[in-house]
């Protein structure tokens, strides 16, 4: 079972595609998309047991620190680049966002959602929110650049970036009504304009 | 393994009449598919793994990594180790007796490459009958030997595993080269390369050879875990003796080395890895030079390795990537430096293991 982002992302995904998968974790991603799309490309991770487990799943990994940028790859080289729940957790949001473009023709992002009611009613109640898709207390979390929907779509904006495609899911289903509130995932796919 | 065919040599030297020192670990199945070629570094040989019976110190260079149930498992694969031509361990080399003249070739040996080695090994495959090799392995220099395979015979390897090594040494690399050779070639033992007739061994030269060799594969926190700044007395003697735990410790580095390695040897193989530079013939552009490369690729380094530093690995990485080849590459946080290759890490060893895993499994 695809986490319901990267179920979504696999739905953007052509066949035959040439895929950069940026913070690839275990390779879930980059393993269905090669049994289902015959699509081929690289990961990029940073921890030691997901790398090893990339390995194990016969996905290319490449272990590295995105912060460092994506020197080591040339422009346009893939058809699509993926940053699945990590973008929050990044300390350079724009320059990513911007070498996503560079070395692919569209990008996809997806991201939890803060603007989420469960989040508000904590802060209301005076708290952090922590909530499945942020399960981390304040002092501890790697999330550093959390944001909404609305706001992503504003740096997107901002940066030259076209949105071509947006979902917003929650339990895996994309959401109909208060989109903005009740959306515990966000996913949004875009070019440079 | 003898070969009376000659040898055309990088250098347009030609070797008449050679002999391969090889060993064998685990069995060829019968499709003579699960071949694996494991290349030596600078000091090592074809005794990869395993102790010989009547030498109990005879341990392989290579043992903690290959051999039944270890991540180069030899339940599954045909493991093959050459002493390759230049060194000192039984394949025709500086030592040997040239047939021209009936004494040891000694600084006549022609100058190797790593691209003379990787045809001497082919041959060793053509004549063991394997026609592709599962993969060729290998650390440092051996590394180098792994990646020139996949540009010399791309149809004849499935997998490149290069560990800890780089796409060409750096000035600062040939510098410590150069040293380490002009401590043997300055050794007044060393009469020109020509010192087995003399009866003699440049052993002076050799010992700081491989101690400058040895700072190198060491990382400097490593030294400083190590050795510190502890003495080997309670106090400084006020002398030059080995007063520093640090001095001894290269010393008897030097000594142990000088005991069984030969001189003309080093020169030829620091020599060797100088030379290494596949991306020469393409002005340069690394990318050109992999892209005949058709085998899969793991590429290895370790974090506090100076020598070859992960930015080097990297390079090849991404010249890999340009071409749209398969490559995995991993960086492991190891504090010892260059020599990690050789020594035990968990990360390390279960990242080899996994891939080698999935090598044995297509064999399957």
């Amino acid at each position: 079972m695809l986490r319901q982002d990267l179920a979504q992302i696999a739905n953007w995904i052509e066949s035959d595609s040439r895929i950069l998968d940026l913070g690839c974790g275990d390779g879930a991603l980059l393993a269905h998309l090669r049994d289902t799309h015959n699509s081929a490309g690289y990961g990029i991770e940073i921890a030691d047991a997901l790398v090893l487990e990339c390995v194990r799943r016969r996905v290319n990994v490449i272990q590295a620190d995105l912060e460092s940028g994506l020197r080591m790859f040339a422009d346009a080289m893939f058809d699509t680049v993926v940053l699945s729940q990590t973008l929050q957790a990044m300390r350079n949001v724009e320059s990513i966002l911007r070498e996503m473009v560079r070395v692919g023709r569209r990008g996809v992002v997806s991201f939890p959602n803060f603007g989420h009611w469960r989040h508000a009613v904590s802060l209301l109640a005076g708290h952090m929110p922590v909530t499945p898709e942020i399960p981390y207390q304040w002092y501890d979390t790697p999330n550093i650049h959390l944001c909404t929907p609305k706001d992503f779509e504003l740096l997107a904006a901002r940066l030259g970036l076209r949105i071509t495609d947006r979902a917003l899911l929650a339990g895996g289903q994309p959401v109909a009504v208060l989109r903005n509130l009740r959306a515990s995932v966000a996913v949004y796919r875009f070019e440079k304009r | 393994m003898h070969f009376a065919a000659p040898l055309t040599l990088s250098s347009g030297a030609q070797l008449a009449d050679y002999e391969v020192r090889y060993e064998t670990y685990g069995t060829l199945n019968a499709q003579r598919s699960n071949a694996v070629l494991v290349c030596h570094a600078l000091n090592a040989s074809h005794h990869v793994a395993g102790t010989y019976a009547d030498q109990p110190r005879s341990t392989g260079w290579w043992d903690n990594m290959v051999g039944p149930g270890k991540p180069i498992d030899t339940r599954r694969l045909f493991v093959i180790g050459v002493n390759n031509p230049g060194s000192c361990f039984g394949s025709t080399g500086p030592m040997s007796i040239n047939p021209t003249t009936g004494k040891p070739y000694g600084a006549a040996f022609p100058v190797v490459t790593v691209e003379d080695w990787v045809n001497v090994q082919s041959r060793v495959a053509d004549v063991l009958g394997i026609e592709r090799l599962a993969a060729v392995i290998g650390g440092s220099l051996g590394g180098m030997q792994a990646l020139s395979w996949a540009i010399q015979y791309p149809e004849r390897i499935g997998h490149c595993i290069a560990i800890a090594t780089t796409p060409k040494l750096s000035a600062q690399n040939i510098a410590f080269n150069d040293v380490a050779r002009s401590a043997i070639q300055s050794d007044p033992d060393f009469h020109g390369g020509d010192y087995y007739a003399h009866g003699v061994i440049p052993r002076r030269g050799l010992r700081v050879a491989r101690m400058i060799g040895h700072i190198t594969y060491l990382s400097g926190d490593d030294m400083t875990e190590r050795f510190g700044r502890s003495l080997r007395a309670q106090d400084y003697a006020f002398g030059y003796g080995a007063e520093f735990e640090v001095e001894s410790y290269l010393r008897y580095q030097g000594e142990k080395f000088s005991e069984y390695f030969d001189a003309n040897t080093y020169l030829l193989i620091t020599r060797a890895l100088d030379y290494f530079d596949p991306a020469r013939a393409h002005s340069g552009d690394l990318v050109r030079a992999l892209a005949p490369a058709q085998a899969r690729f793991l590429l290895i380094s370790f974090t506090t390795d100076w020598r070859f530093a992960p930015a080097r690995a990297r390079e090849i990485v991404a010249a890999l990537i340009a071409n749209g080849r398969v490559v995995s590459y991993a960086e492991i946080d190891a504090p010892h430096g260059h020599d990690a290759f050789l020594l035990e890490d968990p990360r390390y060893h279960q990242l080899v293991a996994a891939y080698v895993d999935r090598i044995a499994a297509e064999l399957a």
